[in-house]
């Protein structure tokens, strides 16, 4: 009698086993009607032309009804008027997930949510996250593919550069004496008052704070550690707090100096009229975000629309009204049809701007990892 | 409704009117061998391996893979250097300290809670903004210490008006870090224990009385023995819950990884330090095994206290 | 010193640690722009202009429903029987109830991605893509939080003699488990249903890692228009919630047996 008892116990465990591997695995996919005719040929095009014409993209994203996107934060470069506006002119209901996301969180999605309807259709990423996950984006090419210059596009479409600014120091004027230079901040005037915009580690945008100060402060951006350095003295002279700046740390003033792009900073002026962005002479490094579309997009046709809506002049406006230097800004400028007030809101900014290429991105990364949170620990 | 006198009266028919369906009643199993004991966790166990021991087994196979998924140590060995044991040690530390403060603080106030009237508004106040500052955490908690307690806080600038200057950068350290988790942990403690103490029957209190004992003695015979196993069990879930929790401290100390869980969001979201997915995945089964470890001792500790109890 | 002082000045102690922080957010939250800017109710008013929240406050009710009902049914039998019939598998329930906290939220949707791909394929025309579908991964992070405060409940009352005295008057398991032993719980259920709303509608990380939208995701949507507005919202979803859980506690607490009552008035142990 116990026999069977064991081997009904061992017949439930099997089953039970069964049916949890069977469930590991990912489901046979639902492809309705992705892969038929007019559909697949819009799903795959690899630019406007390919689709049937803007037109034809039109059509057929307004049958997918809907995009996905992910990591837009309404007051980064001015995404909400951006969003609001593509939905308004298409008649598109976005679905705008995760505005706090990282450019990894945006990849986890796409690759954990595949095949689900919720995955992003469209990618906003830093470059590095771009270059290490080609394999997950279509190619695509908008109609103004010429005006991006060849060093900021992959050359089949896989990514391109959008918008991008340069690191800056903001503050709140009215609570601390003005920026004039990076070494100021060490003055005790700064007293627990400096703060960078996530962990270095952890954010592109901070990486590329540590790596200013580095500039500033005479090293090079092969060379991250003056910046650790600058930061670890800062923290040593009580300087720095470890704590997430954000709008609400700015308004409230527990973090009246942030490192911060300088679109970013520009942004907090709605909270805090005080607020004033600094980009230093010595070291003006820019930073490029580039646009992805997801292979495996639930929305195909609504995501090339979106690529060929940013790229239009008027999407390109809508970032420089953000405070953000779009990437087809050299070719509108002398084309005439750039915002001429917004181009000239832009924070002044002298001296040759610098790129971290992958390699500098690389090195200072492992530099970052062994020896930052001892610095600021 | 006290159990004694249910007892007494069933305790008498059973024998002689119900002799071959003692177990059977209405359920019509009579004279058939009762269901073995793991048939009725069945549902359970069911349940709980899908929606938590197939991902958690999802997670610790990832620990044991690289990059491309082939099977690796690497992950573990990445987790002796030196800024990962110390993110344990703090993450201990942290979740021990905000436990027992939790813990304590969270016990007295269940037991102010429970001297007062069962159906009074202080008692029901307590527990429903127990529930809600229970689950309250995250960026909007660290914000409210910020604002209350930090270098602009409401508390700072009223000291400093009267003369009294605060650094308060030990807001953004461990001993920060703990004040804040305390502020969740006291009112999960009340919600936790209320219900151990609304066991206590005052009968007992009177039987002590009556047989001639004091105060300490009905706690030290009485009360203590009842009491410490749930407030153990307690202690417990609240060292679990500050162990595991992420996005107070991402929002308070966001810089350096001092705790585990922040480590873990570097390795999994990091736009930075890319590839280290399964590093995430390798501490977090490092998490796993801590809390097996301290229930392992809790286990031991509920054994030997158990002595007390009969 | 009597004892009503002594509960009295701890009471206002507890009530000043909480209270304080609370009220530094709703003071931030009423600030207007600029160093002498008067105070204003902007923000708060700005809750309102946003509809889709109306939406999303709906499925955090109901998944905070179903959620709470599910975790009970699912744990009071099952902790009913270990103490009864099985219990050598008491550690094992208590661990694996435990399992849930120990992995922060943000790996364990690592591992329920496959899970949740299996339950979009498998739900339903109607449901397909909807929040409800939460409830199953919100039972577990419950699980925890529940049986503590059952087992709390549990350990108060003699279970053995209550189940083996109805079974013996006839009556069938269902019986036994709600017209026996829940009423005798009953402190320990609600506490338990509290603690599952609470954590069903402040739970932000799971939702949003799977982009679906609950009342925490769609909060902080909100939350991003400025810094006045996403304070605003939190007090006021602090207040909602503490409302609710007010109004849960009155309807679940009628009916208290008075005889426990009468003993406990004027207690000084």
């Amino acid at each position: 009698m116990r026999h069977l008892l064991r081997r009904r116990g061992a017949l439930a465990l099997g089953a039970a086993a069964a049916v949890l591997l069977v469930t590991a695995c990912a489901p046979p996919s639902d492809d309705d009607d992705k892969s038929s005719g007019d559909g697949a040929k819009v799903a795959t095009a690899t630019s406007a032309e390919a689709a049937g014409g803007m037109d034809a993209l039109v059509a057929a994203a307004k049958k997918e009804g809907q995009l996905n996107v992910i990591a837009l934060p309404p007051d980064w470069a001015n995404y909400g008027e951006i969003v609001k506006a593509f939905g308004a002119k298409y008649g598109l209901k976005v679905n705008s997930a995760q505005p706090d996301g990282s450019s990894q969180d945006e990849i986890n999605a796409v690759n954990q949510l595949k095949g689900s309807g919720r995955q992003p259709d469209v990618l906003d990423v830093g470059l590095a996250v771009a270059l290490a996950n080609t394999k997950l984006f279509a190619p695509y090419q908008v109609a103004t593919w010429k005006d991006i210059p060849d060093t900021q596009k992959e050359s089949t479409g896989l990514w391109f550069q959008d918008y991008g600014g340069y690191m800056s120091v903001g503050y709140d004027s009215a609570k601390v004496p003005a920026v004039t230079s990076v070494q100021d901040l060490l003055k005790p005037e700064y007293k627990n008052k400096v703060a960078l915009n996530g962990d270095p580690t952890q954010a592109n945008a901070a990486l590329n704070g540590v790596e200013m100060a580095s500039l500033a402060n005479g090293g090079s951006l092969d060379d991250i550690s003056k910046g650790v350095d600058f930061f670890g003295r800062l923290k040593a002279a009580g300087n720095f707090i470890p704590v997430q700046a954000t709008t609400a740390t700015v308004k409230s003033g527990e973090t009246p100096v942030v490192f911060d792009w300088d679109y970013l900073s520009a942004a907090h002026v709605t909270d805090v009229p005080t607020w004033k962005v600094f980009v230093p002479s010595d070291a003006v490094l820019g930073g490029y975000y580039a646009q992805a579309i997801n292979k495996d997009a639930a929305h195909p046709a609504a995501a090339r629309l979106w690529e060929e809506y940013l790229f239009s002049d008027e999407g390109q406006n809508l970032w420089l009204k953000g405070g953000a230097r779009p990437v087809r800004m050299e070719a509108m400028t002398s084309a005439g049809t750039i915002d001429k007030t917004a181009a000239a809101a832009l924070p002044q900014v002298s001296g040759t701007p610098q790129f971290l290429s992958e390699e500098q991105n690389t090195k200072a990364k492992d530099v970052l990892a062994s020896t930052w949170a001892k610095a600021i620990g | 409704m006290s159990t004694l006198p249910v007892a007494t009266t069933a305790a008498g028919p059973v024998g002689s009117e119900h002799d071959g369906e003692v177990r059977g009643g209405r359920s019509g199993w009579s004279g058939r061998r009762p269901s073995p004991a793991w048939l009725g966790v069945v549902p359970f166990l069911a349940y709980v391996g899908v929606f938590l021991l197939l991902p958690t087994t999802i997670v610790v196979i990832g620990a044991f893979g690289d990059v491309d998924n082939r099977p690796t140590l690497e992950n573990l060995r990445a987790l002796s250097q030196d800024y990962v044991v110390r993110a344990f040690v703090n993450s201990v530390v942290v979740s021990a300290t905000s436990a027992v403060l939790g813990a304590v603080l969270g016990a007295l106030l269940a037991y102010l809670v429970v001297t007062g009237r069962p159906d009074g508004a202080v008692r029901r106040t307590v527990t429903s903004a127990s529930g809600v500052l229970a689950q309250f955490g995250g960026v909007t908690l660290a914000f409210a210490f910020i604002v209350t307690l930090g270098n602009q806080g409401l508390v700072t600038l009223l000291l400093e008006d009267n003369g009294v200057g605060v650094d308060s950068a030990w807001l953004y350290r461990v001993p920060g870090l703990v004040l804040v988790y305390t502020y969740f942990q006291i009112p999960l403690m009340v919600l936790v224990f209320l219900p151990a103490l609304d066991g206590i029957r005052p009968q007992w209190r009177e039987a002590a009385t009556n047989l001639g004992g004091t105060t300490w003695d009905y706690w030290r015979h009485v009360g203590v023995p009842i009491l410490t196993p749930p407030f153990l069990g307690a202690t417990l879930l609240l060292f679990a819950n500050a162990f595991s929790a992420y996005a107070t401290g991402a929002a308070l100390i966001t810089q350096g990884g001092i705790i585990v869980p922040l480590q873990i969001r570097t390795a999994l979201t990091s736009e930075v330090v890319l590839g280290q997915e399964n590093v995430g995945k390798a501490l977090a089964l490092g998490m796993v095994v801590v809390v097996t470890v301290v229930m392992t001792l809790y286990a031991l500790l509920q054994r030997r206290t158990a002595r007390w109890l009969r | 010193m009597s004892f009503r002082v002594v509960k009295a000045v701890l009471y206002v102690l507890y009530g000043a640690f909480f209270l304080v922080p609370l009220f530094a957010l709703v003071e931030f939250s009423t600030r207007g722009l600029g160093l002498s800017a008067p105070r204003t109710l902007q923000y708060w008013r700005e809750i309102f202009d946003h509809p889709e929240l109306t939406h999303a406050i709906v499925v955090s009710l109901e998944l905070a429903v179903i959620t709470s009902v599910a975790t009970l049914l699912l744990l009071v039998p099952t902790m009913v029987w270990v103490r009864l019939r099985a219990k050598p598998l008491a550690r094992l329930v208590e661990f694996l109830c435990l399992l849930p906290l120990t992995i922060p939220a943000i790996v364990i949707v690592v591992g329920l991605a496959p899970v949740y791909a299996w339950v979009t394929y498998l739900s339903p025309g109607a449901l397909k893509g909807s929040a409800l579908v939460l409830v199953f991964v919100y039972v577990v992070l419950v699980l925890p939080f529940a049986y503590r405060a059952i087992d709390a409940g549990l350990s108060a009352i003699d279970v053995a003699t209550l189940a083996e005295a109805a079974r013996s008057l006839g009556a069938g398991w269902t019986t036994v488990m709600f017209r026996v032993i829940a009423p005798n719980i009953r402190s320990a259920l609600l506490n338990a249903a509290l603690l599952s709303v609470a954590l069903t509608l402040g739970e932000f990380t799971v939702a949003s890692l799977l982009n679906y939208v609950n009342l925490q995701v769609a909060v902080n949507q909100l939350a991003q228009a400025n810094a006045g507005v996403s304070v605003a919202v939190a007090a006021a979803l602090l207040l909602f919630t503490f409302l609710l859980l007010l109004v849960l506690s009155i309807f679940g607490g009628r009916g208290r047996p008075s005889s426990r009552g009468t003993a406990r008035k004027g207690r000084t142990a």
